[in-house]
């Protein structure tokens, strides 16, 4: 027996030497790896696994934008090459994506695709002053913590969605007493705790109930006998369909009609299917309608000839932020991470998500939501 | 009072269909002392078959009693069909193994049988038709209590009663007690045991399968997962009212629906299952064999 | 004869069982119904030749069973594997040099599974202490994983106490955690003991997700330090093969430790209550103190592993502890073998590279895995590697007087 364990603890001591060693010689050869006359565009995401089928349109967008660059002599004499990592949007992999990113000299990076994975590889980007973009990360603290510098994105944050709902309930539909129900999850709770901030700020109307429902409940009954009793006139759910639908269908056979409102996980054409005429009258705010965008015509047509496809999730957000980035390196005609922060910073672009440039903290400006309402069996635009 | 009320009825509701599930885990637990995780599977199933039935017969333009009818009676039908077959391959050949091995047997079968689901149907969620009809007289009182609330309640009124009866009076029902109480013994006086076991099986999941059309219906939606949490709770009031008793599963499964409802009513369902839990591990440390469960006496 | 008949019956039987489901599917918006007759087909015909694979397999198994009964007859090449020196050593050095070198062959996604496969071969050895050798089924392993884990990302959240010093912390919290829960429920039995574990799981979890003050909710914690080497804040790659060594090393320390403890007085105690406690109490073992420490140990090495979970992936919520993690863990220590260490390791190997292997059948994996699962306790109830039990042997005269 003792033999055994000798044997093992000599062989780790020698394996831990061994792979310091390793190691060593693979940062050496990452050092060698240069960049000259060439302006590199990661591109960051989930490539694989259950969540592939969100990151891989944005390598598709990027290739289409660099490509287009590079046919018209690409940028400054410079030709423009993708690179993609992946991350399946998992925080430890994302990390090491970024170091990747970092070693490879990347001039700008596109992605992360998911909230936690982006912020698990921003301190990386942060330290190496690159600049990464997202087309898909929500979480408001990304841009409103200041922390990063090096961050944008081209899609508007879970908490403007909550103040646009906010601002619906209460000026246009002219609730006084809410009702805030959220699913417990990362995004309804994020979404409905905004939602309760907003509207104790503005003072005008007052939160009366403020719960979590577990989702996959045999039902909801006690919940809405509560939204029932705390007398409220509206009320806003944070979180996904499923529970959205069980819930209305609840309210609406109690003989409950106030309005329902919530988010985007609601704005689902799968929520209509469910709730069937339940579902009418219903009110979710969803990004902004930009099919008229002429940009938007173009990015659909460059994908459908180039794959043969019609394009997935994040697709024009992702086109957009490509075509922006590219931009702003040719107009601040350096690489420079100064230069280039300024121009996104200053210069509007045409993109298909519409004319944009970003704010101080890395918002897009022109992105946002709009509020629909269910009217006959389909979600149409509130104006 | 009328909050009281409609909480009250609220939690009678959910409650039923904890009791309808966990009959079938208590009645397979007596017999041969089985968690059958699989059992919350058998309720979707039950579900889904009465979906498609459903879905069949409305393209064909049935009455709706028509159809609720039949739905049901395939549900029965399936489920009981899937939960022999299940206790047949993943169980039977495991009756003499080591006590946790059909467990985990039990949590595969439960896996394959949701993603089996998943493939044969759908990931998504499903709206499930209104099977239960409305009761025009019954209207003006829905906001405390719903039709489809009161179809519920008296079926699985029916459904405990009948089974109670069954037990009690019929030759097969004294085959089971026979067998819950001692299996050898049982099998030297002549009683089938497989047969018990089997017929244990059926009867839980079709139970299992009213459970799920009823709730189905009253919800108005299904997918593959809805059996996951309604199994863990049904189990915890199994457990709750006596594993093994059916009275008691019976009983389990309405204490949970109101603790449940009257928590979220008055505290907050923020922890609703908080309250759930504590509640089960308070009951079990004063009654270490739940509410009606006898003490088991120690062999020596 | 009679089996063509069987055969024919089963095919029958499991077409009729999959009739509503794969054959039928409704749209029930549009009222559209779709016929797949052709799935029926293929049921059938699948259920035939497997109802002949199924009959071989338990034929197998009885012709095993009723071998190993009789005794005497060649015990299994595992078995001879593992008791022979000459075997096993030089098997186990080659197995440990390939597990040194892996990080140097492997890729980081390859090596970052290889670190969870690891963490979950340690909690498999955890749980194995209390279900394994103490008989106590325990649903609510992964709430013990979760204090570990959150022990290590708040303290080092608020306080910025490294990995190092967070370990022991960690391991100590899962053993209080444990004691705690342990006392008010331990007098209960089997199941019950059970699902009071489960619903302590769960009341953790739900804690952990509503009481955002303290854990910040679902959202989780995120930005957790990796381990130091001396001080030394290394590259992700580093810290990632840092992390595979750290693993090795404490799955080492948990397989010697855990193998000390089996035949150890209290191993002996423990292994003597899962079989009768009565006949226990009677010889003076001391239930409650050897079920306590039984429920303690376990739970501080699940405490240990979270600490490194929260280490590897710098980040938790409470997601990552829900009642499947608990069952998994469980199924690792069942399907591995009861008692047995290195069925526990082999199990928690299998159960969690397997998913992996399988990830190209996509949307079937999990379906394959609940087949697998089911499949090898029909055909293994007691597990892959079945726990040999010491046998002492008395020698006359050899001076058993001392």
């Amino acid at each position: 027996m003792k033999g055994k364990w000798s044997v093992l603890a000599l062989a780790l001591v020698l394996g831990l030497v061994l792979g310091g060693c390793a190691q060593e010689k693979k940062e050496e050869k990452k050092e060698a790896a240069p960049a000259a006359g060439k302006i590199i565009l990661g591109v960051a995401g989930a490539h694989s696994g259950d969540l592939a089928s969100y990151g891989l349109p944005t390598v598709n967008a990027a290739k289409l934008v660099a490509a287009a660059y590079n046919a018209k002599g690409g940028i400054n004499g410079k030709q423009v090459e993708v690179v993609p990592q992946d991350d399946q949007c998992k925080p430890e992999m994302a990390t090491n994506a970024a170091t990747k990113m970092v070693s490879d000299k990347a001039t700008v990076v596109l992605g992360h695709i998911c909230s936690g994975a982006t912020k698990a590889a921003l301190p990386i980007y942060k330290e190496a002053k690159i600049i990464c973009m997202s087309p898909s990360a929500t979480n408001p603290a990304l841009t409103q913590s200041g922390e990063y510098p090096v961050f944008f994105r081209t899609i508007a944050s879970d908490d403007a969605q909550a103040a646009l709902e906010v601002q619906f309930a209460v000026e246009k539909l002219g609730l006084k007493k809410l009702a805030i129900i959220h699913d417990k999850g990362d995004y309804g709770k994020g979404f409905a705790e905004f939602a309760q901030k907003f509207l104790t700020e503005g003072g005008k109307a007052q939160v009366v109930l403020f719960e979590g429902v577990t989702p996959g409940a045999v039902d909801y009954s006690a919940v809405v006998q509560k939204i029932k009793s705390a007398d409220a006139d509206g009320v806003i759910y944070g979180g996904y369909h499923p529970e959205a639908s069980k819930i209305v269908t609840q309210m609406r056979n109690k003989d409950m009609k106030i309005p329902f409102l919530s988010d985007d996980g609601v704005k689902d054409d799968t929520f209509i299917k469910v709730a069937g005429a339940l579902a009418e009258g219903v009110y979710a705010t969803g990004p902004k309608d930009i099919s008229k965008n002429p940009l938007y015509a173009q990015a659909l047509e460059e994908h459908k000839k180039q794959f043969g496809s019609d394009p997935g999730a994040f697709y024009f957000e992702a086109y957009s932020a490509a075509l922006a980035l590219l931009n702003a390196i040719d107009k601040a005609k350096s690489t420079d991470f100064d230069a280039v922060t300024k121009a996104l910073r200053s210069e509007y672009v045409e993109t298909p998500v519409g004319k944009i440039k970003f704010d101080a903290r890395g918002d897009a400006e022109g992105v946002g939501f709009a509020v629909y309402q269910v009217q006959g069996g389909k979600y149409v635009e509130v104006k | 009072m009328d909050y009281f009320l409609e909480l009250f009825f609220g939690g009678l509701t959910r409650g039923s269909i904890y009791a309808l599930i966990a009959v079938g885990y208590t009645m397979v637990y007596g017999i041969i002392e089985l968690i059958n995780f699989a059992h919350g599977e058998i309720y979707m199933i039950g579900a889904f078959t009465a979906l498609v039935v459903a879905g069949v017969l409305t393209a064909l333009g049935l009455p709706a009693l028509a159809i609720l009818a039949v739905a049901l009676a395939a549900a029965i039908v399936w489920s009981a069909a899937y939960g022999f077959t299940v206790e047949k391959i993943a169980y039977k050949p495991l009756r003499t193994a080591p006590r946790l091995s059909p467990l985990i047997s039990a949590i595969g079968m439960s896996i394959f049988l949701q993603n089996y689901v998943m493939l044969a149907q759908t990931s998504d969620f499903l709206p499930f038709p209104k099977l239960l009809p409305e009761i025009g007289f019954l209207k003006p009182y829905r906001a405390v209590i719903g039709t489809s609330e009161i179809f519920i309640i008296l079926a699985t009124a029916l459904s405990c009663a009948g089974l109670t009866l069954f037990i009690k009076f019929t030759r097969m029902g004294k085959a089971m007690r026979a067998t819950a109480q001692n299996r050898k013994m049982a099998l030297l006086v002549g009683v089938n045991v497989d047969r018990v076991i089997s017929l244990t099986f059926i009867i839980g999941s079709s139970l299992a399968a009213v459970g799920g059309v009823l709730i189905a219906s009253h919800i108005g939606q299904i997918n593959f997962m809805i059996g996951f949490l309604a199994g863990i709770k049904a189990f915890t009031a199994a457990v709750l009212g006596g594993i093994g008793s059916i009275p008691g599963a019976m009983l389990g499964g309405l204490v949970l629906g109101w603790t449940e409802s009257f928590a979220t009513g008055y505290v907050s369902s923020d922890y609703e299952d908080v309250f759930a839990f504590l509640l089960l591990v308070l009951i079990l440390i004063f009654r270490p064999s739940g509410i009606l469960g006898k003490a088991p006496t120690q062999k020596v | 004869m009679d089996n063509l008949k069987k055969a024919i019956l089963t095919s029958l039987w499991f077409m009729f069982l999959t009739f509503p489901l794969m054959v039928v599917r409704v749209n029930t918006i549009e009222k559209i119904v779709q016929w797949r007759f052709m799935n029926m087909v293929y049921v059938g015909v699948g259920a035939f030749v497997l109802s002949y694979v199924w009959r071989y397999l338990l034929a197998k198994r009885q012709i095993g069973e009723s071998r190993d009964e009789t005794g005497g007859g060649r015990r299994s090449f595992g078995a001879r594997l593992l008791s022979e020196p000459r075997l096993y050593v030089p098997g186990l050095a080659a197995l440990g040099l390939a597990a040194l070198a892996f990080p140097l062959a492997g890729s980081m996604y390859q090596v970052n599974i290889m670190i969870t496969a690891l963490i979950y071969v340690v909690l498999a050895l955890g749980l194995n202490i209390v279900v394994g050798l103490s008989g106590l089924l325990v649903l609510g392993y992964a709430a013990f994983y979760a204090v570990g884990a959150y022990t290590y990302a708040l303290l080092n959240h608020h306080f910025g106490l490294g990995f190092w010093t967070v370990l022991p912390i960690g391991a100590g919290m899962g053993a209080l955690f444990g004691i705690l829960l342990g006392t008010p429920v331990l007098r209960l039995r089997g199941d019950y003991l059970a699902i009071v574990t489960l619903g302590f799981g769960e009341i953790i979890r739900l804690v952990l997700e509503n009481w955002s003050d303290f854990s910040m909710g679902p959202s989780g914690i995120s930005g957790i330090d990796r381990p130091s080497l001396f001080g030394m804040q290394l590259s992700v790659n580093g810290s990632t093969i840092y992390m595979y060594y750290i693993m090795i090393g404490l799955m080492l320390l948990t397989i010697f430790f855990t193998n000390r403890l089996k035949n150890s007085r209290i191993g002996r105690a423990w292994i003597a209550l899962r079989e009768d406690e009565i006949a226990c109490q009677a010889m003076g073992i001391d239930k409650t103190r050897t079920k306590l420490t039984a429920f303690a140990l376990g739970a501080a090495w699940a405490g240990l592993m979270g600490v490194v979970f929260a280490g590897k992936t710098v980040f938790v919520n409470p997601a990552s502890f829900t009642f499947l993690e608990s069952a998994m863990i469980l199924a690792m220590v069942v399907l591995g073998g009861m008692g047995s260490i290195v069925g526990v390791v082999l199990g928690a190997l299998v159960l969690i590279l397997l998913p992996e292997f399988l990830r190209d059948f996509a949307l079937y994996r999990m379906l394959i895995f609940g087949a697998a699962m089911v499949l090898v306790m029909v055909l293994r109830p007691q597990g892959l590697i079945s726990g040999e039990r010491k046998v002492y042997r008395f020698q006359a005269g050899e001076g058993s007087h001392e």
